[in-house]
Formats: C-alpha cells, structure tokens, sequence
C-alpha cells in the first residue's frame, strides 16, 4: 500500500516538474548576476529586471500587446455572444451546421490563419500594422467566445428572455438587461481566455505586424542576438499577465 | 383594461401532428376561462398562439378586436405568467415586477411604486429588496404575477401556474387568483389540467382533447349536463349506461330510469355521477371494492341483473359496506346525463 501511494506521489512529483520546470527555470536565471541565464547560478540581481523597464522598445510592444489583446478581445467576445444569442433563439434552418462553422476555426493552425489572413490583406491591399494585428487575434478569438457564450445561454436564459419579450422588451434590450448579466462569469471568462491567448500570440502577431510589433514578436528579435538574462526576465512577466489573466478566468468560470 | 379575445377555426400543425384542429372559442371581456385537459390536447398551443409565441397554421385570432396573428408577443395586450416563473435571476423583486414598465419608459419612481402596489396585491409588500433566489416556489409564483399584472394587461396568460405548488397551497392560490382577477378586471385565460382547480376558479371552462374542444360553459353546466362523454369523464368519475329510449324512459340493464326527451328509440348513453347513486329502493348490487375518503365511502358495485357492469357510488361513511356485500342502490332520476 505505502509504496504505492509512494510511486503515486513520485510520478506526480514527476509530472509537476515536467510542466512547469521550464518556467521555474526561467524566472531563476531572470535573476542570474552574470552574462548568460544558464547554470550554475551566479547569484541574486534584479538588474535585468530593471534593464527590460528602462528598454523603450520592448515597453513600447508591451503596450501594444495590452492594446491588441483588450480591443481584439472585446470585439471577439461581442461577434461571439451576438452570434450565440442569435442562434439560440432563431430555430434556423441548418443552425447545427451554422454552430459547427462558428467552432471549426478552433481546429485549424494559427499558422494557416495567419498565412491566409496575410494573402487576404495583400488582395485587400491593406497595409499591415497593429490593426491587422487585431483583426488576427479576433480571427481566432471570435469562435472561442462563441463557443463559451453558446454554451452559457442555457433553457433558464432563454424563458427568462420568453419572459421578457412577452413584456415588451425590445431584442436589444433583452440582450443587454437580461441575457449578458444572465451570462456575466462566461462572459468574463471568454474575455479573458481572448486576452491571454492574444498576449502570448506569436506567429500571426508575426506575420501581420510590420513596424509596431508586439510583445512576443519583440522578444523573438530579441532572441536572435543570443540568449541573456534579460529575455528571461521579460518572459517571466509575459508569463506573469498570461497566468493572471488565466487564473482570473478560470475562478470566474468555477464560480458559475 | 380588459378585452374580449376571439378565436376563429385557429389550426396549428407541428409537422404531421395537428396540435391544434380548427378551434373557434370566444372569452368575453373580463372573464376567467379556464383550459383544461389533459397534456397534448392543445391547450398550452392554444395559449401560445393567444399570447405569441406561436403562430396559428390557419384561422384567425383578434383580441380587443385587433387582429394578432403576426403580431410580436412584446406588442400584444397579454402578458404571461410562466410554469416555471421565468423570474430575472440578477435583479431584486421590485426591478422584476418594474420591468415592463421600465420597457414601456416609465420614469424609475413612478415604476418602481406601482412596482410595490403590485407586491403588495400579492402580498409581498416590503420584500421588494430581495432575489428570486431567496423566495419559496408559492412566493416565484406571486411575483411572477405582480411582474404580469404591473403593466396592465387586457389579457393575463397563466400556463399551468399552481403546477408546482403543493395541494394546501394550491387550494389558497386558487382563491386569490379569483379575488385578483376580479379587482383588476382583466381578462384571465388560465390553463390547467386539473379538474378540480379549473371548477373552482372558472367562469368558463373549455375542455379540450385532441386538439379540438370537446365542451366550454359555466363549471356547474359542464359538468352537469356534459356535451361529451371525454367531457363528463374529465370532470369527475362517471358511471356509464348504454341506454335505448322507450315509452318516454331511458330502458338500461338496469331497468327503466328518468324521463326522457329523446325521440323514441334512440339509442344513447347515460352518464351517472357517483354523488347522485346512494343507498335506497332500487338497483340490487354486490360490492366489488369501497375507498375510504374521509368525507364519503366510494364504492364499486355490480348490479345482480347486469353481471359485467360496475356502478360508482359515493356512499355516507356510516354505512359499512364490504366486499362480498349486498346494497340496495338508488339512481337519482333528476340528475340523468344523457351523452350521445
């Protein structure tokens, strides 16, 4: 018995450590006081803390990245729940097909969205810049949310919605006085899944961008002149914002 | 305030199934009309298509004598109290029973006062400041009311509202849906399928099957003088006769009954309510079974001279009756229902 429940303990140690030993190791050697963020460690420093504040560049994407993933992620969740809401009332012929188009894009890779958005906006003769950066992020975000808001908008909301129709209620107002606060924590938490997959966003924020870039883009040129312990420390507050982000959408969902 | 609904040879098909087959029905202004039947006869289409949320596949519907077919639930003089109350979960009472007047742009003080006369109607005055969360299902059902009610309909749609309210309660809700309908005038289409609860609230009861209506009137006619035979069976047990008039008499197994109107030979059924057979001079009958009821004995008999047939009736507890027993029966001629 005892020695089983040992292996039990041992493979999840194991387990644990596989997932997020990579990050530990990165937050370490952020505060590595020496040239190069790799073994053994040199001692304590927040000096490359320090330098990634001072750096304009790499502040400048992560302001871009805050504005991309909030506004991309506000739109996405608005076309998600307007689109969910619209197919859970109309008794639409083919709506289960309309659903399944509206989810498909969470299978394909970011890499063919990004290639295909890119042949779009050359087509569209669209310059790229940080809105095309957004129009991506929604791209992806948008079935997502609906796929949340869908599965939110339950019997209860709809003869809530019967009822309040049935005293006068114009659909507008429906929407926004009885099916959103109905739906609040997947709405919140549709947010804020968008922005956290937004934040961390590296090939279409890649191949859409031109000279404002964002945050991982940044780092990824960053990258291209050699491991130091700065990349670190710039990725460990990536990794900060995205767990916030996530952790705060996950309680919210819990809570429901 | 109120209004005269009228339906006209109103079908409605889901499919091949006819939920609804060519009902004409006219409820008068002000009126409490009851539905009734049991699940899958129409009747919850046939308030649907009244309040909007259906539409009729043919006939004609006009309340006030507007026509409604085509026109939005939210644009129509009825409102609803729904089964399952279909309170707004994130707002207090008095936002719930506020907000068709809210939809209709009445000032918030001015909404949120009739709000708290309407809670007040349905004795929950003071308890405004509370979710739905926090009320018991008989308390749902009252505010769900108020909401209805608060905007002044010319037409309440109630769909199965006591359902799920215990017996006791429901008996009280009964009493004081009928004290409100008579204070605010409206006109109250409520639908049910219990029979008891449709007599005593009821100015009119349609009994329906089938998507056809099978009998409608005052209670005290439908269930004394049935049109129909699923009609007088719905409303209460009932002991039927195959009967053949003859020399102005019913002639039945059980010997000659009543008088009749009929012409001579026709050939009928004779419904018999249970409350109108007791004990006396007349048919001889060997018990089968007796239920104690608390305020009558019901017993199940077989007169000696039709083996075969079964008598219903509803006996004084003092009398002791088993099974195995010989009672005398006697059929109240007066209260004869003959059913075609």
């Amino acid at each position: 018995m005892t020695w089983r429940l040992g292996l039990s303990a041992a493979y999840m140690t194991a387990l644990y450590a596989f997932i997020f030993l990579p990050v530990a190791v990165l937050v370490l050697f952020s505060f590595q006081d020496g040239r190069l963020p790799i073994p053994p460690f040199q001692g304590f420093t927040l000096k490359w803390h320090a330098a990634v504040l001072a750096d304009r560049d790499l502040m400048q994407a992560l302001a871009h990245s805050f504005l991309v993933a909030l506004l991309s992620s506000a739109l996405a969740l608005l076309l998600g729940f307007l689109a969910a809401r619209g197919l859970a009332n109309a008794t639409l012929p083919g709506a289960q097909a309309i659903r399944a188009g509206l989810t498909a894009p969470l299978s394909v890779s970011y890499l063919v969205i990004g290639l295909g958005l890119l042949a779009s906006l050359n087509l569209a003769a669209v310059p790229l810049s940080l809105w095309t950066v957004g129009i991506g992020h929604t791209v992806i975000n948008a079935p997502l949310c609906f796929a949340l808001c869908a599965a939110a908008i339950g019997p209860r909301e709809q003869q809530a919605e019967r009822a309040a129709r049935d005293l006068g209620a114009s659909e507008a107002r429906i929407m926004w006085l009885v099916t959103a606060p109905m739906i609040l924590p997947a709405l919140l938490a549709a947010f804020l899944l968008s922005v956290t997959f937004s934040w961390d966003e590296f090939i279409i924020a890649y191949l859409l961008s031109r000279f404002d870039v964002t945050l991982p883009v940044e780092i990824w040129s960053l990258l291209r002149s050699g491991l130091n312990p700065k990349t670190n420390a710039i990725g460990s507050l990536v990794f900060l914002v995205s767990a916030f982000a996530f952790l705060t959408a996950e309680l919210t969902l819990r809570r429901k | 305030m109120t209004a005269r609904i009228e339906i006209a040879g109103v079908t409605r098909r889901y499919g091949d199934a006819m939920a609804l087959a060519g009902v004409s029905l006219t409820i008068e202004a002000g009126e409490y009309c009851v539905l009734l039947g049991p699940s899958g006869c129409g009747k919850t289409t046939l308030l649907n298509i009244i309040g909007g949320f259906a539409d009729p596949s043919d006939g004609a519907l006009t309340i006030g004598g507007q026509n409604m077919v085509g026109v939005p639930a939210a644009r129509r003089p009825t409102t609803t109290v729904f089964q399952d109350y279909a309170l707004f979960p994130h707002m207090t009472l008095l936002e719930n029973v506020a907000f068709g007047l809210r939809m209709r742009n009445v000032g918030r003080a001015q909404r949120h006062a009739r709000a708290e006369e309407m809670l007040a109607l349905v004795n929950l005055a003071g308890q405004g400041g509370k979710r739905p969360s926090e009320l018991s299902g008989g308390q749902k059902q009252r505010v769900a009311l108020a909401r209805a009610l608060a905007v002044e309909p010319d037409v309440l749609l109630l769909d199965e509202p006591l359902g799920a309210l215990d017996l006791n309660l429901r008996r009280a809700m009964q009493g004081e849906l009928k004290s409100i309908q008579r204070r605010v005038g409206a006109t109250f289409v409520h639908v049910t399928h219990d029979q008891e609860e449709a007599m005593a609230i009821a100015d009119r009861i349609v009994v329906m099957q089938r998507g056809l209506i099978e009998d409608e009137g005052p209670p005290e006619r439908v269930y004394r003088a049935p049109r129909s035979r699923f009609a007088a069976a719905f409303l209460g047990e009932m002991t039927f006769l195959p009967a053949t008039v003859k020399g102005g008499t019913y002639h039945t197994a059980l010997g000659s009954l009543g008088q009749a109107d009929a012409p001579e030979g026709t050939v009928l059924t004779l419904g018999l309510r249970p409350e109108h057979i007791g004990p006396g001079q007349g048919v001889p009958a060997r018990v089968i079974e007796t239920t104690f009821q608390g305020a009558h004995r019901r017993v199940r008999a077989e007169p000696l001279s039709a083996p075969g047939t079964e008598l219903l009736a509803l006996l004084p507890v003092g009398l002791d009756a088993a099974p195995g027993d010989l009672l005398s029966l006697a059929i109240d001629p007066a209260h004869l229902v003959p059913l075609p």
